[in-house]
């Protein structure tokens, strides 16, 4: 039997408790093993959804979540950290998302560490709040994905900055800083071995160097939409859930992310869980137009 | 309460000595310490804590150290207390302070730091956030998103994290500029 794919993060509910089971996606709303349903709205359960409606289109089964209420006292969040140091070597997943987690430093180590005892190390996607403790922790080299925005790779870059909010001067970085951005990332160590880099061009790199440039169809109302990051990761996530290099993973899936964008025509107002259904849509298109050029 | 010797400006501040900062348990109380500290007066400011003092989604309060027991006072009258007061040394962050505007015709985005809040110009209703990382980014924005800018409660009421923190100076930036071009 095929190891799991673990997906890690929260939802904002403290009433949730740790929920952890194969996902599905059911009449538009997450459902994680047996527990209730759950709306999605942004964050996890987004990554969560577009990732379940991705795997249906690539015929692969769906990913195990862990899934901590946490409405962003951290408490939560303490209980997913100490569950996935406990556990983690019972499940030895063959790859690890983490998602939206309080950036917890002493949490993340404990975590990473017990990943890197399996004798198997699991590909490391990190996003969201887990990106920021596994850049303080002085480890992101040892990760495989990051997926920030430009801002983000500007926090990154600053090997000083504990989060993008004390980011120094740069901050609200434009894209023809990135690369600069992404060369300064990953020399001083705050960068993992690939990153995907979402912005009016999305970038794929690879040790700061540029593989794959997307920058069309463009949707400029989709950056106002909150949970677009989340189904980017989804989708990313379940590209390599289904064995994809991690470059042409992520250029496939920020493609399939753009053309989520010109099939549902959104304003600033729309909410992400419109974009969801056409995710099958968005994805099988994008296959198509880099069958054409990427894997060729 | 407010301070028997009157505001204290950045430039008294400065003169009168050294400056301190008040750590907190958690990052919701360091966001009400500030507010209780500005309204009684003192010139303070929410910082990036030295390296030696940080352990993850941190900030502190800068404030003017030789009014530390005037501080702890005003916080113990709203029931706050400072886990640790030090001296500032070097390697204090200085919090982001620019915001980026995109108008998008009836609407109007505003972006703080690594948090967007987007708002329909006519009703000033909050139809969208999006950003930031911390787990109270979408508990903030399932309270928040549907109410109009004067209607909703302001991010730093509710959020615990750095992350809020942003969001609460988007939300108060685009309160303004609405409030500009009326």
């Amino acid at each position: 039997m095929t190891s799991p794919w673990l997906v890690v993060g929260t939802v904002p509910n403290e009433t949730v408790g740790l929920s952890e089971g194969i996902c599905a996606l059911e009449s538009g709303q997450l459902r994680v093993g047996g527990n209730p349903a759950l709306p999605v709205r942004r964050g996890t359960p987004a990554l969560l959804a577009a990732c379940c409606a991705a795997t249906v289109t690539l015929g692969i089964p769906t990913p195990v979540a862990l899934i901590a209420g946490d409405a962003g006292r951290g408490e939560g969040s303490k209980r997913a950290y100490a569950h996935l140091a406990a556990q983690l070597l019972a499940l030895a997943p063959r790859g690890i998302t983490f998602h939206y987690l309080f950036p917890d430093l002493a949490g993340h180590d404990r975590v990473f560490l017990t990943a890197q005892t399996l004798s198997k190390t699991p590909l490391l996607v990190a996003d969201a709040g887990f990106m920021y403790a596994a850049k303080m922790s002085g480890q992101a080299r040892d990760y495989d994905l990051f997926t920030p925005d430009a801002g983000e790779l500007a926090f990154l870059a600053d090997e000083l900055a504990p989060h993008p909010f004390y980011t120094r001067g740069f901050l609200l970085a434009e894209d023809a800083q990135i690369m600069d951005l992404a060369r300064r990332a990953w020399e001083t160590g705050g960068a993992a071995r690939h990153l995907l880099v979402k912005g009016e061009t999305d970038l794929v790199l690879r040790q700061s160097q540029c593989l794959h440039t997307i920058s069309g169809p463009r949707t400029p109302a989709m950056e106002a939409i909150g949970g677009t990051g989340d189904t980017l990761t989804g989708m990313v996530t379940a590209l390599l859930m289904a064995g994809w290099a991690i470059p042409v993973a992520c250029a496939t899936a920020a493609l399939a992310n753009r053309l989520l964008g010109e099939l549902t025509a959104p304003t600033p107002a729309t909410a992400v869980a419109e974009l969801i259904g056409h995710i099958p849509e968005a994805l099988r298109r994008a296959i198509d137009a880099n069958a054409r050029t990427l894997l060729r | 309460m407010k301070l028997p010797f009157g505001r204290i400006t950045t430039t008294q501040s400065q003169a009168s000595g050294e400056r301190g900062v008040m750590a907190f348990e958690h990052t919701a109380e360091v966001i009400r310490a500030e507010a209780a500290l500005k309204t009684a007066g003192f010139a303070v400011r929410v910082m990036g804590p030295p390296p030696e003092m940080r352990s993850g989604c941190d900030m502190v309060v800068e404030f003017p150290l030789v009014h530390e027991p005037a501080a702890r006072r005003v916080l113990a009258e709203v029931g706050i207390r400072p886990m640790a007061v030090a001296p500032v040394r070097a390697g204090m962050l200085a919090p982001v302070s620019l915001y980026r505007t995109t108008d998008f015709g009836d609407w109007l985005m505003v972006r703080a730091a690594n948090m967007k809040i987007t708002v329909e110009k006519t009703s000033g209703r909050i139809v969208n956030i999006s950003g930031g990382g911390c787990p109270d980014v979408p508990a903030l924005a399932e309270m928040l998103v549907g109410r109009t800018l004067a209607e909703s409660p302001a991010p730093a009421e509710h959020g615990q994290t750095l992350c809020s923190y942003a969001l609460e100076l988007a939300f108060q930036e685009a309160r303004r500029v609405l409030e500009a071009g009326k």
